[in-house]
């Protein structure tokens, strides 16, 4: 089983966003993986996991198109346990999700993987497209938001669950297949390997950090950079960002001293109840 | 270069169209005049002749695609039956609302398309111009569809619920052409049983946080909820610590609500939160610590514990309530 997971470096998503002259302004700001991303790394990690002999069944390949300091996040992957890393350096401003979902499909002609697994969006542009549009490039099945993945002892199907708006909804699909990850699929029992973990096991619940062990590791995995040029993948763009602005602020609302004086508020002056 | 036609994806029951829908028609409507040509809607699945007529009150045309192997919204069956309606009316735009649905089936039209898509879009600018919030809505991002056919999902929060139109427009089959679900299908929904409104249709949400502490804990913010006749919320913290199921998240990563009255309960506000209720019209924040930003959004915070306010907040408004 092989397993790409291609991830994005965001700008710390807990910073204040500093919106000024019609851009988001950057400098000085801290990286770090995008969260949907890291639990995909995690889920993949799980498929390879907990077979007889403890030995991990299988590969986990981490992509990332970005500038060449990207290469920090790639190297705290490799930590966590993926096998090797491929950066594509290039200019994340000559990106939208469309363009970064046909350099990765150059990538999947390449490395031919059983399973795509990302996270749902990426917290910064909050586009949630790419995993769709490269299923879409492909012509592959597209399993999104997902809460948890069963991998089928043949390695053919998985049963998966996704999150949407009514509740919580069960496919099949069939592999080679995009799948996007949502919050839940970090839980305990959220992602299994049929052949090699037994129904019994159970992972933490949260995504792994690098460990000492994983980073003295990952100094001899293969942290491979491309071009994204050599890539020879055609076209540009489709959509342009003109202008960003901040949100307008709230006006500043009162403290009360008490719940008779809430109430009171609530009734007499915002009349809502 | 298209046409001058807006395509609209309507989801529906088989009987009636989703009210989730309703601000897609809305932003949809917005575009029409902007392409200056009509709007289509388009519904897709399984026995919804009925649903198709409901629907022809609110926009110019309907297609109808009405196939066995379509019941459920699988992205692999229905984008193709969307390019094929696009280049049928030859239509300049395809919008939804972001529903799960129109997050995942819209991309990969816009995959199969080669067209450049705008998501969560908040206004319709122009007839490629379109105003979207990012950065868990932080900023708010102007974007330009350099594509021939623009694609977007709409802020169900940001656009009125539309109502129907005079003078009903017809519906039209669609054939779908080859369905192939390219080995995928739907086994089952797990629904969520509720009474209550939906959250993100609800006109009060009260929701909880990690400072409930525990799943039991949620019983007074329902009673409150109930009161008030609204939904009931949580914070990602609340969710992921299991107290509640995942679908009642309210924020960047959950759904976006816009009430009249929003009850943020034990809730400190991360901006992930905030990014999924600020626009509600009036907020109120419990929290024991007076430095949460939450307090910082909302109209009316009170620094106490939810165990010594809610309880008596549930009795005082019983008591406005019963005065009339």
């Amino acid at each position: 089983m092989k397993i790409l997971v291609p991830c994005k470096r965001v700008p710390n998503p807990d910073l204040k966003l500093k919106v000024a002259n019609g851009s988001v302004e950057l400098a000085g700001t801290t990286w770090q993986v995008n969260p949907f991303d890291e639990y995909a790394v995690e889920a993949a990690l799980r498929l390879t996991e907990k077979g007889k002999g403890g030995e991990r069944m299988g590969e986990v390949v981490v992509v990332s198109i970005g500038p060449k300091d990207t290469s920090a996040q790639l190297k705290q992957l490799l930590a966590m346990g993926a096998n090797r890393a491929t950066l594509i350096a290039g200019d994340d401003s000559e990106l939208d999700p469309d363009r970064v979902a046909r350099i990765l499909r150059a990538v999947v002609d390449a490395e031919k993987p059983d399973l795509v697994i990302m996270g749902k969006q990426a917290v910064d542009g909050d586009d949630n497209q790419v995993g769709q549009i490269l299923a879409a490039a492909l012509g592959w099945p597209q399993a999104t938001f997902l809460a948890s993945i069963l991998l089928a002892a043949d390695g053919k199907t998985a049963t998966v669950t996704r999150e949407v708006d009514a509740g919580v909804e069960e496919r099949h699909v069939r592999l080679p297949a995009i799948m996007t990850v949502d919050l839940r699929i970090i839980g305990k029992k959220a992602v299994r390997n049929e052949a090699l973990a037994p129904a019994t096991a159970e992972w933490e619940d949260t995504q792994r950090l690098a460990s000492l062990k994983g980073i003295m590791a990952a100094k001899k995995k293969e942290l491979r950079e491309i071009a994204v040029e050599s890539l020879g993948v055609a076209g540009g763009i489709l959509v342009k960002t003109r202008h960003h602005e901040a949100p307008p602020a709230r006006k500043a609302g009162v403290k009360v001293a008490s719940v008779e004086e809430l109430v009171a508020k609530l009734h007499n002056e915002a009349k809502v109840i | 270069m298209p046409g001058t036609a807006t395509l609209v994806l309507l989801e529906t029951t088989t009987t009636n169209l989703r009210s989730a829908s309703l601000p897609a028609i809305s932003a949809a409507r917005k575009l029409a005049q902007a392409n200056g040509g009509p709007l289509v809607g388009i519904v897709i699945g399984s026995g919804i002749g009925a649903a198709a007529q409901d629907v022809a009150r609110y926009v110019d045309k309907v297609l109808c695609c009405d196939n066995a192997a379509l019941a459920a919204p699988l992205a692999e069956t229905w984008a193709p039956v969307l390019v094929a309606a696009i280049k049928k009316i030859d239509a300049a735009a395809l919008v939804a609302s972001a529903t799960s649905t129109g997050k995942d089936v819209l991309p990969r039209v816009a995959g199969l398309l080669g067209a450049g898509m705008a998501s969560e879009i908040v206004a319709v600018t122009g007839a490629k111009t379109f105003r979207r919030p990012s950065y868990a809505g932080n900023a708010l991002t102007d974007v330009e569809v350099l594509t021939p056919v623009v694609v977007a999902t709409v802020r169900q929060t940001e656009f009125p619920p539309a109502a129907p139109v005079a003078g009903a427009g017809g519906v039209e089959p669609l054939e779908p052409g080859s369905i192939d679900t390219l080995g995928s299908e739907f086994v089952a929904l797990h629904a969520s049983k509720s009474a209550r409104p939906d959250l993100t249709e609800a006109k009060v949400v009260v929701s909880g946080g990690r400072g409930l502490k525990d799943a039991a804990n949620f019983k007074v913010l329902e009673e409150l909820t109930d009161l008030l006749g609204g939904a009931l919320g949580a914070s990602r913290a609340a969710c992921d610590a299991g107290m509640v199921p995942n679908d009642l998240q309210v924020g960047q990563t959950g759904k976006v609500v816009a009430p009249e009255l929003y009850f943020a309960v034990g809730i400190s506000g991360a901006i992930q939160h905030l990014a999924g209720m600020k626009s509600s019209k009036v907020i109120v924040a419990i929290n024991k610590d007076p430095e949460a930003p939450i307090f910082q959004v909302a109209d009316y915070g009170l620094c106490a514990t939810w165990e010594s306010t809610v309880p008596p907040l549930i009795a005082q408004i019983k008591a406005v309530k019963a005065a009339g």
